[in-house]
């Protein structure tokens, strides 16, 4: 699986790198925080959630190689959970989202202990028939509500201090958990275990003669993607107040692939990019239906013929040719 | 009235031949994904949206133009084949240097394209597509009432799942393409025209999948969607039977539409999941597929 557009950062200086990131992560973290002052703060909760999902997604696709085409059963899964904790019995908010993430971890030791057995294109597909598999699970399982999802979850109070039904104090604790969860990602990333992962992508039979096992290494990545996307969908499921099918639905999993893509697939900051490039144009486009649909498509078919790097990789290639020359 | 296991006959053989039928399109689906797979090592998403785009080109061949079934049968293909002739050229042909799984997200994206804009030209109600008149009717075989119209698709199904797999394994054609299968360059050094080769093993998946449509027309309604669901189930059908031969594909796709009709007579709840969960257990005794070979 050694292919070039894969590598997220040739041969750039590890320093200036960290330097990079540093600065743009100030730049994301003050745009956030005054974010809600200018743009309406539900719609940046909900691309907020979507960010967490995508870097939760591109930690195992673009880093890891592996490309999941059902990690909405993941965000769905802990988003039933999360809400029916709260609602049903009575958990406060942030018990409730870690009974979600739980969940979902839980689910992608299973998913991923069959997933893992095959590579590549035969890796999309199962993962796709176990997703399909957990939604029509969820379209009958008593707890989740069938059709009608779990509507009117509680938002509580988090942590017993914070009244989650003022919006702007609800805002705030979603991008503590975003912020919480990227800089993991992060940190998963540039940790040694992040290094053997990258290792794999790069080349699964070196890294096996180098007596790394393989398997255990794909296996942690994926439940920690896993844990991660359910992290994001049981705090989404708290803030919209409604778990509901469309999150375990396979069209999710095709619209966090494309996020992804169209960010930057093994870029730090491409997710986040992406996330908010497609929830915003969700929110023009969702009354033309359809066109939502044919948009998301052409945007597939325009970024794997041109533009396979993403918004975030192109700009990145563009930054160090011009630091270059 | 005879019973087996406390559900009447009738019932049991009633859903056997749903099953079946059902079957019918996950050998000629998964015979198509197969197929290309082996050529162009790309599994092919918009597979399911072009048995939708064959759905509806019969519809329009009827309504629009007034051409019979039979005339759908080979148009509709060979038009719905010619749409994957160009995909093959103008986008594809770009992506074999790549990394496989490219070719699986162009082809999503296209899915959703063809979706999207079908569903923009005719809502997701679906149109009826009647039966041709030679068809109509049904025998009665004493324990159960066959429908003329659902024999012929098992049978047509099953000759031209043989039909195909006599082409590739016995005929001199059949074994250019799977040489390139081995080893396109090396064919190509003998002066086969490779990738000429390539864009017409496309087409034709492609129009086996709208072959596939046209039959379904008459028994499922024509709906923009009608492929989207279906194509996740024959991913699962190809994942179980494994993509290495074409008796594989055509035993496992009749023998999962079997097993799914039976689970609707015994264990309802479990009818939508049932291959699914036949993909786990595969997955964990024999990862390859059953007639997989690493």
């Amino acid at each position: 699986m050694a292919e070039d557009q894969y590598k997220p950062h040739p041969s750039r200086d590890d320093a200036a790198e960290f330097r990079y990131h540093r600065r743009a992560f100030l730049v994301m973290m003050a745009l956030f925080l005054v974010a809600p002052m200018v743009v309406y703060p539900v719609f940046v909760m909900k691309a907020l959630c979507f960010a967490l999902f995508a870097c939760a997604f591109n930690l195992l696709l673009g880093f890891g190689g592996l490309l999941s085409f059902g990690h909405a059963m993941f965000l769905g899964m802990a988003g039933y959970v999360s809400a029916h904790a709260a609602k049903v019995w009575g958990f406060p908010p942030e018990f409730a989202i870690l009974a979600g993430t739980a969940a979902a971890t839980v689910l992608g030791v299973f998913a991923g202990l069959l997933a893992i057995r095959r590579q590549g294109i035969y890796f999309a597909m199962i993962t796709l028939a176990l997703a399909q598999m957990v939604f029509f699970f969820s379209l009958q399982a008593p707890f989740t509500g069938g059709e009608d999802g779990i509507q009117a979850v509680p938002r509580g109070t988090f942590l017993g201090f914070l009244d989650l039904t003022n919006t702007y104090v609800l805002y705030y604790v979603v991008l503590a958990i975003f912020t919480a969860g990227f800089l993991l990602i992060y940190r998963i990333i540039h940790s040694p275990f992040g290094q053997v992962l990258k290792a794999i992508r790069e080349n699964e039979p070196r890294a096996t003669s180098l007596g790394y096992r393989t398997d255990h290494y794909k296996l942690a990545a994926f439940v920690l993607s896993a844990g991660l996307a359910g992290l994001a969908g049981a705090t989404k499921a708290i803030v919209f107040q409604l778990a509901s099918l469309t999150d375990v639905h396979w069209s999710m999993s095709g619209e966090v692939v494309l996020m992804t893509l169209l960010g930057g697939m093994g870029t730090i900051f491409g997710p986040v990019v992406g996330a908010f490039a497609i929830i915003a144009m969700e929110n023009y486009l969702a009354e033309l239906g359809s066109w939502f649909t044919i948009t998301q498509g052409a945007i597939f078919v325009v970024c794997v013929l041109a533009f396979r790097r993403g918004i975030l990789g192109e700009l990145e290639a563009w930054l160090r040719r011009r630091r270059a020359g | 009235m005879t019973e087996i296991f406390g559900k009447p006959l009738p019932v049991i053989m009633g859903q056997m031949l749903i099953g079946l039928i059902n079957g019918s399109f996950y050998a000629l689906l998964s015979l198509g994904l197969a197929v290309i797979f082996g050529l162009l090592n790309i599994i092919n998403f918009t597979h399911g949206a072009q048995y939708m785009m064959g759905a509806f080109a019969a519809y329009f061949l009827l309504n629009k133009l007034g051409v019979n079934y039979w005339w759908a049968l080979l148009l509709a293909p060979l038009a719905v084949g010619a749409t994957g002739v160009i995909i093959e050229r103008l986008m594809l042909s770009k992506l074999y240097k790549l990394d496989h799984l490219y070719g699986l997200l162009l082809t999503f994206g296209l899915a959703l394209i063809f979706q999207g804009a079908f569903r923009h030209q005719f809502g997701s109600a679906g149109l009826p597509y009647s039966i041709p008149e030679s068809l109509s009717g049904g025998q009665n075989l004493g324990f159960m009432f066959l429908p003329n119209y659902r024999a012929w698709v098992i049978v047509a199904s099953l000759t031209v799942c043989l039909g195909t797999w006599f082409v590739i394994e016995r005929t001199k054609l059949g074994a250019y393409l799977r040489a390139a299968t081995e080893n396109p360059s090396m064919v190509q050094a003998f002066g086969v025209n490779v990738p000429r080769m390539i864009t017409l093993t496309y087409g034709f998946g492609v129009a086996l999948a709208a072959l596939a449509g046209v039959m379904a027309a008459p028994i499922y309604q024509v709906n923009p969607l009608m492929g989207a669901d279906t194509i996740i189930v024959v991913f699962a059908v190809v994942v179980i039977g494994g993509m290495g031969s074409i008796m594989g594909a055509v035993v496992t796709g009749f023998g999962l539409g079997i097993i799914e009709g039976l689970t609707k007579v015994f264990y309802p709840e479990a009818s939508n999941t049932v291959i699914f969960v036949i993909m786990a257990i595969v997955l964990m005794i024999r990862p390859q597929g059953l007639f997989g070979s690493r």
